[in-house]
Parts: structure tokens; sequence; C-alpha cells
């Protein structure tokens, strides 16, 4: 650690930590981060550029760090590529490797790729790849691909657990520096509850960098440790280190991503990598700070540029010398208390190159530099950067009077740091829509009007020096804390500090003028963009800085312009002679920082990704090796396999046992509602097809719904239980659907009526027991109740026990077949399936799932809706007009299907549908035509809703909607296919027993 | 009927997590006279205060909207509600539907217990914002969930029942880092 | 997540809610003497309006009631919310 100071710093000199980069082991202190302790290792080169492979080093020391993009490998699976270097803990064992370089670091064949550089100018991807359209996606796009991109996505299932929370607090302090932690204290004095979150592992933000500054007679780093302890000791206060608010969302709603584990050695058996809160703060204070901008010129961009504030930070805080002979290039006050400071850790300043015009420059940061005795040239700039993987010097130039440049000395030097002034991190502000307005004495764009419950502090908007940011903080805060209800005043603080002003010019350094136009000068290192990008962006055309933004790429990405978004709009102000406040701004987008995938999928995943609801038989059906399909969140079972059947096996077996004997199904997923009051009745009329008033109580009816335009919405069978109560099925997925509806129209259209719903869904168990011999199977488990057809005929209702069981036996059919529905309180639902399969056995009876279910209600031509239907049939395009209460003056839908469209010849109706062949099944979705071969594009008159292949029948069936279908009988029409069109004839809907002989025994 | 169990949903005990008995459960619904004679006959003033459970005697009677409440009564307590509630009510119009069958409950207990509902329930779990004596109707992670605070440290939740595993499995996750 | 004020519960969490659509559009009291035209005013046609907007929400996953809100859809800010059968004013006093 041949860079690393003698003391000072904020890591743990005592604990060494071994790492590995890209294969080479290294040495660095608890505390570092990668970035630190590979400086501190004299490491400066960690990547390769996006576009041109050239080599980049460590720009910054936080989350606005460019360049240093960087894959930490845990293990096979937990490869995560992206990380910031600046943001890496470092433990003991890291791996961590550069990306985008082949075959290695120093030596990347990509970088090529800079040869060809005026090949790819802004713009390169749209003008050389458009055409021809199959070069684009078989040669150019997986090229492109594998030559640029940034990092690997790790190819195993991620093994890692991710947590989220809900979290709820009056005041919510994103930014944990002076003025973060001034808010957050004062905040936390009234009552409040305070969250306050920082990305860093450690709170205090720029206070951890400071080498002399005191608050109230403390240092910096004790004033830290004293706030955090007094926030700490406040059980309203909430503390999330390592937590970027990555979104801020509507009515106060605030993202934030805490990390958990990832700076661990070893991970902890139980604890999450990573959790998401959510969390609604009644007011905000933004105390994010501010980021420093580099300064423009040629070849800034090379290993061994930093900013002025990160060179400051890793010696202060760090306890490392980003070089030993350090180059200052200064558009900003605060390169000079960060030549001061590096000086003071042992480095040589080699110059301090000014940009600003002599005698412009004064003030304490001057003034320190001075009487640190460094060497300070005013109105220079840099024209050029010697050294590849590191630089090795720098061609000043002089800036005259009249703006010419002149060629100056050259500096050698193992460094370069520069500031070009200080953008106010609004991030968070612009997301939630608030204003921005340009400060011109700043140099950039700082907080205006506010549309959320939120405030900024501190640098965040503008306001700089260590006892106005303290106190600016602690007035939020405590405006904060009073906005919400809790009274509050502000604490006041006073510090001592150099106060160094932060204001700059946002652009590039002037250049030589001249013929041979200037080595390449980078505005946004990580997607390399560079000035003359920009420059041939608006020589094209461009002029809106959104569309620049895109041409060119520049604040796209990971990194979303951090450090070059301002310095962008300075280029494009000056080259379109406006002024920056009038290029615009293009859009904050969240995440301020990526975030996984993982996090914001969080414990839903797998098995726990939705619920998964299960019917009574689910575990007798599972020890049956039942195969079972998702209905919703409900798994049914689809089929029972005996043996080695297939699925046709099975259902064909399972289809035939039923109309031979008898089967048993499982029908609890049905929605099941409960419609009670004195105008129950009344209520049914008004919302089904049906008549509901001359239904007899232990009497059901298959109904209708309609929406209010005409359209079939959702079917079941009702019961009327008692003259006020009525027990309504409806389809399984249609339960919560038809529930809302009839709230609706009960809670705002129909208020004059006496009724109430309560959902039964899940209160009942549904055995449907089908077949010839159904009722000798009940026979044997009811006592009190009289199975005959006098006394319960079909759709008549009983009330009894089943097995001992109180149950609502419902002799209903939905196979054509003597059936019944077995309704049980749902927690006798698993005793009931039991008794009746051990009841059946004589009968053999069948266990059948719902595809054998659907192939015999298709016997029958009984509708599925959602299905047969979808949302565009009438009750008569559904061949069920016949269940309309032809004497009701109103019910929901009947206006609607009185519309002529909706009566007019030619609608689609439904049909039956048999192929020539009786082997061919057709497919579900196949369009219907009326003459085989024709050319495309062809008239289709509608498609087949069911198909099945019927054992019973020895044959395929169909059901199609077809235009004028019920005109159509016995003709032959064509299923079109890609084999080929299928000929079928149009027949009923009604395949099996058209007499309903079976039904009525 | 007296051999017959009710299978309720599995729920394996935790030292956080209790497991609660099979109930009578009524879902009743009705105007302001219904809730005044339901009061009267089953033995616990229905709150008319948004959100507000009341008790006595083993039963609960949970506000979930202006015109509906859950009722909870012992298990054995079936037969004598609906008696006294029929009685009580008389011709007041209402609508009394047993669901004893549609949930399962559960009691989030300790202090960890407003964290681990706050994994996935989306309010305010605050005492300041939801006091013992509260309860609602609201969601946990993609289910519906009853929520009623009994104490400072223990949440009363019933589920629908096919839903309780997907419930409990994502509390019983959540609970592992809490070393539950 | 918006934050809802369901005027039976107070403020709650958008996940508790179901959006209902536009407000205040009454089913015809003898819609067989409807015409065409008001059907089609009834079935079909809706307000899109950039502002301030009348709209439906159901507390579904709370106290299960309809009720009606204004909401700016610039916005999303609500300027308030109301039960069935009532018709607060906007802001500026407009019906």
């Amino acid at each position: 650690m041949k860079a690393r100071t003698t003391a000072g710093g904020r890591v743990d000199r005592s604990k060494k930590v071994r790492f590995t980069f890209d294969g080479r082991a290294y040495e660095g202190l608890a505390g570092d981060t990668l970035a630190s302790a590979l400086l501190a290792n004299g490491v400066h080169l960690t990547g390769r550029s996006f576009k041109y492979h050239r080599p980049r080093g460590i720009v910054g020391s936080g989350s606005e760090e460019p360049n240093a993009l960087i894959t930490v490998i845990r293990d096979e699976a937990r490869k995560t590529p992206n990380l910031r270097a600046t943001q890496i803990e470092i433990y003991d064992g890291l791996i961590a490797e550069s990306q985008n370089r082949w075959p290695s670091l120093e030596f990347d064949l990509g970088a090529i790729n800079s040869l060809f550089s005026p090949m790819l100018p802004a713009g390169f991807y749209n003008k050389t790849f458009m055409w021809p359209r199959s070069w684009w996606y078989k040669v150019y796009e997986p090229n492109i691909r594998a030559a640029a991109g940034l990092g690997k996505a790790p190819s195993l299932p991620d093994p890692d657990r991710y947590a989220q929370q809900f979290a709820h607090c009056e005041v919510l302090v994103v930014g944990a520096g002076p003025a973060g932690l001034a808010a957050a204290l004062s905040a936390a004095n009234s009552g409040a509850r305070v969250v306050l979150c920082d990305e860093q592992a450690e709170m205090g933000g720029s206070l951890l960098s400071e080498r002399n500054a005191n608050i109230d007679g403390l240092s910096a780093a004790d004033w830290v440790a004293r706030t955090l302890e007094t926030l700490r000791a406040n059980p309203r206060v909430r503390l999330l280190a390592r937590t970027t608010a990555f979104g801020y969302f509507p009515h106060n709603n605030i993202g934030l991503v805490e990390r958990i584990t990832d700076h661990l050695e070893s991970l902890p058996a139980h604890a999450p990598r990573e959790r998401l809160w959510q969390v609604r703060a009644t007011e905000v204070v933004l105390a994010t700070g501010g980021i420093e901008r580099p300064l423009i010129f040629p070849g800034n961009d090379r290993p061994g540029v930093l900013l002025a504030s990160a060179a400051r930070t890793y010696a202060n805080r760090y306890g490392v010398r980003v070089g030993e002979r350090v180059a200052v290039l200064a558009g900003c006050d605060a390169a000079f208390e960060a030549a001061v400071d590096l000086s003071a850790a042992g480095s040589t300043i080699a110059i301090i190159a000014d940009a600003r015009p002599v005698g412009s420059v004064d003030g304490p940061g001057f003034a320190a530099a001075k009487s640190a005795g460094l060497r300070i040239l005013p109105s220079a700039t840099a024209l050029a950067v010697s050294g590849k993987l590191r630089v090795t010097g720098v061609q000043l130039g002089i800036v005259g009077q009249d703006g010419k440049v002149v060629v100056g000395e050259t500096i050698a030097c193992d460094t370069i740091v520069t500031s070009g002034g200080f953008t106010p991190s609004v991030h968070l502000h612009s997301q939630s829509r608030g204003k921005l307005a340009y400060d011109d004495q700043l140099g950039a764009f700082v907080p205006a009007a506010t549309a959320e419950r939120t405030r900024s502090a501190g640098f965040s908007r503008g306001v700089s020096g260590l006892t106005a940011a303290l106190n600016d903080g602690a007035t939020a805060g405590a405006d904060a804390a009073v906005a919400s209800g809790h009274a509050c005043t502000a604490l006041q603080f006073s510090a001592q500090a150099l106060d160094v002003g932060l204001a700059g010019s946002p652009g590039a350094l002037p250049q030589l003028a001249g013929p041979i136009p200037p080595a390449k000068a980078f505005v946004d290192f990580q997607n390399d963009v560079t000035t003359r990008d920009l420059a041939l962006a608006q020589r094209e055309g461009f002029q809106s800085i959104e569309h620049i933004k895109r041409y060119t790429t520049t604040g796209m990405a990971t990194d979303q312009g951090k450090t070059s978004g301002l310095n962008a709009l300075g280029i494009v102000a000056d080259a379109s002679n406006r002024r920056l406040a009038d290029v615009g701004l293009t859009t904050y987008r969240m995440p301020y920082t990526p975030v996984t995938f993982g996090v914001f999928a969080g414990p839903a995943r797998g098995d726990q990704f939705d619920p998964v609801r299960r019917t009574p038989s689910h575990d007798w059906a599972v020890a049956r090796g039942g195969v079972f399909e998702d209905v919703g969140n409900w798994k049914r079972t689809r089929y029972f396999p005996v043996g080695n059947e297939d699925m046709h096996a099975a259902v064909d077996r399972e289809c035939l046992g039923v109309r031979n004997s008898v089967g048993m199904f499982d029908a609890s997923t049905l929605g099941k509602i409960e419609v009670v009051g004195k105008d129950a009745a009344e209520f049914l009329n008004r919302f089904y097809v049906n008549n509901w008033s001359n239904l007899g109580v232990n009497r059901s009816r298959y109904g209708i719904l309609c929406r209010d335009d005409g359209f079939v919405y959702d079917d079941g069978v009702i019961v009327r239980l008692a003259e006020d109560r009525f027990h309504v099925t409806t389809t399984t997925g249609g339960a919560a659907r038809v529930f809302n509806m009839m709230e609706d129209y009960i809670q705002t259209e129909w208020r004059d009526l006496s009724v109430w719903i309560t959902s039964t869904s899940e209160q009942w168990s549904v055995v449907a027991v089908q077949g010839p011999k159904a009722r000798d199977v009940l026979a044997k488990l009811v006592t009190d109740i009289d199975l005959s057809a006098a006394a319960l005929p079909h759709m008549g209702v009983a009330r009894g026990h089943i097995a001992g069981i109180p149950t609502i036996l419902m002799r209903v059919s939905f196979t054509g077949e003597l059936g019944f529905e077995v309704n049980v309180p749902a927690e006798y639902g698993a005793d009931l399936w039991e008794a009746i399969y051990a009841a059946g056995q004589e009968f053999n009876i069948t266990p059948y799932g719902t595809e054998a279910m659907h192939v015999l209600r298709a016997e029958k031509g009984y509708i599925i809706v959602g299905q047969d239907t979808d949302g565009t049939l009438t009750p008569d395009d559904a061949g069920v007009a016949w269940a309309i209460g032809k004497t009701k003056h109103d019910f929901v839908g009947k206006r609607g299907m009185d519309r002529a469209a909706l009566k007019a010849a030619g609608r689609k109706q439904l049909v039956g549908l048999l192929t020539e062949d009786p082997k061919v099944v057709l497919e579900e979705g196949a369009q219907v035509v009326l003459a085989p071969n024709q050319s495309i594009p062809f008239e289709m008159v509608g498609h087949v809703t069911s198909s099945y292949y019927s054992a019973n029948l020895g044959r395929s069936i169909a059901m199609a909607v077809v235009a004028g279908g019920r005109s159509k009988m016995d003709q032959t029409i064509y299923v079109a296919m890609p084999g080929g069109d299928i000929p079928v004839k149009v027949v009923s809907t009604v395949f099996y027993d058209p007499q309903g002989a079976r039904l009525n025994v | 009927m007296s051999n017959l169990t009710r299978r309720s949903p599995r729920i394996e005990a935790q030292s956080w997590l209790e497991p609660l008995p099979a109930k009578t459960r009524l879902s009743f619904r009705g105007g302001p006279d219904a809730i005044a004679a339901a009061s009267h006959g089953f033995g616990v003033n229905l709150s008319t205060d948004a959100c507000r459970a009341a008790s006595a005697n083993d039963r609960a009677a949970l506000w979930l909207g202006p015109d509906e409440y859950l009722l909870l009564a012992p298990e054995s307590d079936a037969a004598a509600v609906r008696t006294t509630l029929a009685e009580a009510l008389g011709e007041i119009p209402h609508s009394i539907v047993d669901i004893s069958h549609r949930h399962a409950a559960f009691v989030v207990k300790g202090p960890q217990a407003e964290w681990l509902l706050g994994g996935g329930c989306p309010l305010d779990l605050d005492l300041a914002a939801f006091p013992v004596g509260m309860c609602t109707r609201t969601v946990y992670m993609k289910s519906e969930i009853y929520l009623w605070r009994t104490a400072a440290d223990a949440f009363h939740i019933e589920t629908w029942r096919s839903f309780t595993p997907y419930v409990v499995d994502h509390l019983i996750d959540a609970a592992r880092e809490c070393g539950g | 997540m918006l934050v809802i004020h369901c005027p039976y519960c107070g403020p709650r969490p958008e996940p508790e809610f179901a959006h209902g659509g536009q407000a205040h559009i009454a089913r015809p009291h003898d819609p067989a003497n409807t015409t065409d035209e008001e059907l089609l005013q009834f079935l079909y046609l809706r307000e899109n309006p950039r502002g301030l907007f009348r709209e439906r929400w159901r507390h579904a996953r709370g106290c299960g009631r309809f009720f009606n809100a204004i909401r700016d859809t610039n916005t999303d800010f609500f300027v308030t919310t109301y039960k069935v059968g009532e018709r607060p004013a906007l802001p500026g006093g407009a019906q």
C-alpha cells in the first residue's frame, strides 16, 4: 500500500483486508472501498470505456463514479456487475473484476475501436446499421452487443433473499451529510417519527472528508459520532445507512434500497441481501448534497484524472494519496482546498492551473493555497494529456485577454485533479415534479417550487458553507416536523471550516483555435460522449436537449449524467449561443442508481409469487398422482392418471366412467354469493336476465348475467334457499367481478332495495357426483334426504345431512347425466370427498378432473363463459336466449341487447362443428372460413371456441362462433389451418343425448 | 354432527404465531336499526365508529363497513348466537350469513408483530395510527386479510381459507430474519 | 402508491382500492325508453380530461364502499372524495 498515508482517515490501520482485482492479490484496510484500496496500491486503471474501449480510471469517490464499474464475484450464482468501485466495501476474500475488456485491462483488443473513432461518432448506431434490416439482426446487433455492454449478468438463479418493508414516518430525511444530520436532529426533537437514510456505509457525508472543520467545538468526526448517538437513542428515529433513496413516487412515497449483506465477508444465514423500503412520509427533507463536475479538456478521461473533491476524500477519509505529483486544474475554489489537503497528505502539488482569469479569484481557498506555498497559474487551460494507462503529464495553455489560447508549459505529473464546480443533486426533487431554476452565481440548477410536501436543504439547494448548511438543514427539519403537526424549533449550529466557494461554469475549457482538431475531450465518460459528438449533433440539426441526449447518448445508462449533465448543457448552450437556463433540462428519472431486480421482486418469487389456492380434495389428489392446472390462483386437478396413462387416455377413461356409471368432481372453486333481504328476488330480477320471482324455495335455475351493454358476463346456478335468501353461483374466474358488480348496482343504482350480499365461495366445499349411478352412491350417505326423482327432481334442492355433515344438496348437472352437487361447509370438504369416494367404490366411481369436465359439458353443448363467449356475444348469440325472462320490463343488459346491431342478421352465433374425419380435433382459436383455398386476405367468419375428442361419441367435437351460424346447419364450411383448410359440418351444439333423457331420471 | 372435526388450514405455531381454534363466524349486514338490534342480540355493542372492534364474553364484532360486521363467537355458540340474533332482529331488514368456514384465524404477537406485518401490509401500524381495538379489511402481499389489533403487540388476523398458507408462509419467511 | 381518503375509513393506501371509471354516470331510470343516443352516452362515452376529473373508486379491500373523488389527472393529487349521492363543487365553484 505504497500510496497510504502514515496516519489519519477513518480506515482501521490495524485490520488488513485481502482481496483480488483481476486475479491479482492486494491488501487494503478495514473501512476501505475497493476504489480507495486500489488507489492505496497505486492502481488507477479499473475499466475500459463503453464505446472506444479506452483505458479508464477512478474519477470520483461515491455514487457519481462513471468509470470504475466492477463485477464482484462471491460465487458462481452471485456475480454482481456494474458496481461502482467507489461504493464497494472491501472484505477479506473479495473478488473483483474489471469489465468491458479482452483479453486484459492493460491490453484490450476492443481499443481498436478508438482507431476507427471517426466512424463511431454520435448517432453511429442509427446511421450505420439501418440497412439492410436482416444484417442488423444477424450481424450488427450481436456484434455490437458483444463488443459493448457493461458487465455480464450471472446465469444461475439468484440464491439470495430480498425483503420488503412498508414504513411510515412524519419526516423522511434523505442524505446524512451536515444538512441532513442537522435536519434529523431538529425534527427528532419534536417527537415526530424520523427516518434518515444515506447511501454510504457511514453517515456523515462531506463531514467524513473534513480535515480541520469544527462544529460546536467538536471536530467534524466527533460531531458526527455524537449526533448519530443522539439519533440512535431516540426510538422514534430510524437510521438507514447503505440505503439509497432511488425514486420519489406520488403522495410522498419514496423508494429506498437498503444493502444489507454485500459488504459482509460471510453471509448471515437469514439476512436478506437487500431490503426495499416503501416509505410514506408526511414531510420530506432532501439533503442530498451535490456532485463535483470534471473539467473538460482533451485527454481528460485518462486514468489518473480525478475529481478534486474525490482526491481530497481519499486523502482525508481513507488516508490515500491519489498520486505523488499532482497537477490541479481549477474551475472552482474547491480545487484549492483539495490541493492544500493533498499537499498535507504528502503529495507534491506540481501546479494549480486556474482556468479563471487573472484577478478574478479570491477567497479562503485561494488564500489557503497561497499560504501553503502552492504555485497558482491563472488564466490557464489544459491542451493535452500524455500517458495512456496512467497520466504522465499535462500540456497547459494560457488564455489571453483577447480570448486566444497560446501554448504554455508542460507539467510532468502522475495525477491530475480537476474541479469544474458543484452541481446540487436535485434528482429526487425533480422526480417529485418540483421545478428547477438556474442559479447564475452558482452555475447550476437549484430547486424552485415543489409539488409534494418536500423541501431541499443544504447544498442540494445551493447553500454552501458549513454553518449555513447545518442551519439550513436544521430549519428544514424543524419546518418539516411542524408541517407534520409537531411543535418544533430549529437547532442552531456554529462551525469553523474553510468554506470554499462551490460555484463554477459548466462547459468545456477553452482550446487552441486551428486546423488540427484536438484530441477527444470527454463530456460523458460512461457513454463515451465527447465535445465533438455534441457539436456534431447540433450541426445535424438537433436543437432540443432531449433530442441531443438521445442522439449522442449523453446522460444515459446507469450513471444518468451525474457528472456530465450540466457540462453537456453548458457546451450546447455555448455552441448555440443560448443561455444555459434556456437550453432546458432533460428529465431526471428513477432510479438514482441502479436497483436490483431481486429487491423489486422481494419475497414474491417461486411458490410464494402468487397465492396458491387449494381445494379440500387437493391433498387427496396429490396422493393419487393427480395432475393440476392453474385456474386463476386455484390449483385444480386436471385429470387423475391411472398407471401410465397420458392425459388423453386418462380423460377418455374419466369421460366414459361418468356416463357409464358415476364420477366425482371437485367443484369447490365455483364462486358463491349469498343474496339476502326482502328485495333479494327483485334484485336478482333486475340483475340477471332470468325471472326469479317464480322460483320456488329449494329450487334452482341456471342464470345468465349480462352487462348493461347486453353481452354475456357470467353464468351459474342460483338456488332459492328461502323467500328472502338466494345462493348464487358464479364461474370460478368471475366470482370477484360479479360480487363487485352486484355491490356496484346495490350501492349506487338501486339504493331503494333492501338487499345485502356476502361471499360464500370459501364457506362451501362442493363435490359434483354425476352419472347414472349418482343417486345410488349418495343414497348410501344420506339419512334425512329423499333422493327420489319425485322428491328431488332436476334443479331441485334438499337440505339435510350427508355422511353426517350438514349439506345443501343440489340436483344439477354440468354433464347431462343424473347429477348432484353436494355443498358442505368447507372444513368438512375433505371428509365429504373421501366419504363419497368410499361409497362409490361398488359403482367403480371415477374421480375426474377439469379436462373431462370440459369434454362432458361440450358433449352437451353447455357453454363456458369466457371460453365460448368473449364479451361480444349476447345471450342469443350464445344460444341461451331461452333463459331470458320475457315478461320483465328491465334487467341489466336488456336495453343494450335490444340495439339493432345486436339483433342484426349475420351476427356470430355459437354452433357445433363436426369434422369430416372424426379423428381430427380442431384447434381452439382456429379461424372459420366459408370457402376453401382462398387467397390472402380472406374473409374470416368466426373461430373455434371449444374442441375435444369425445370418447363417448368416438369422434371429435367442436363448438365455434360463426357469422349467421344457425342458418348454416348441415352446410360444410372450413377451418383454416397452416396444413390446409379442414372441412367441417355445421351442427347443433348438443352432440350427446339431445332429448335430455339421461338428465331426467 | 358431534363426531365431525373441522379441518382448518394447517398453521404451524411459532413463538410469534398462534393459530386460533375453529370459530363461529357470521357476516352481519344491515342498517342502523339492525345494528342496534344486533348489538342486543349478540351481547356486544357493534361499533358505529369506522374500523373499530368491540368484544365481550368471548364474542367480538368487527366493523368492516358502514353496514357490515364480522361477528366472532366460540364454535360451540353457533346455535345460540343465531337464535338470540334472530329474536332481537325480528322483522328488521338485515342479512346474516354463516361464514364460519370461510376463514382461518391466527394471532401475530410479540415485539416484532408490527414489523412482520409491515413486510406486506401497506397500512401505518404504529400504535398511534392503528390503536388497540382497530380492525379493518386490508391487504398483506397479494392477499386480502382481516386485521384486528387486540393488544399493543398482538394482531388477530383472518384470511379466506385458501389464502392462509400464502399469508402464513410469507410471515414465516419474514420472521426468519428476526430469528423467528 | 397513492393515498386515497375513503369517506368512511380515512386515508388508506392505493392497493386497497379499485378504480371505477368516470363518476356520475347514472343508469337510465327507464332503460327501455331511452334512445340509442342516450344509450350510447350511458354505455360508452366518457371524459378523459387533463386536469380535474370526477371518478369512482371502491374501497374494495377495505369497507367495500363505492365513492367518488375529484382528482387532478395532471398531478394525481385528489381535491376531495365524497360519498355516493353527494356532489361537492369543483374548486372555483363549478359543478
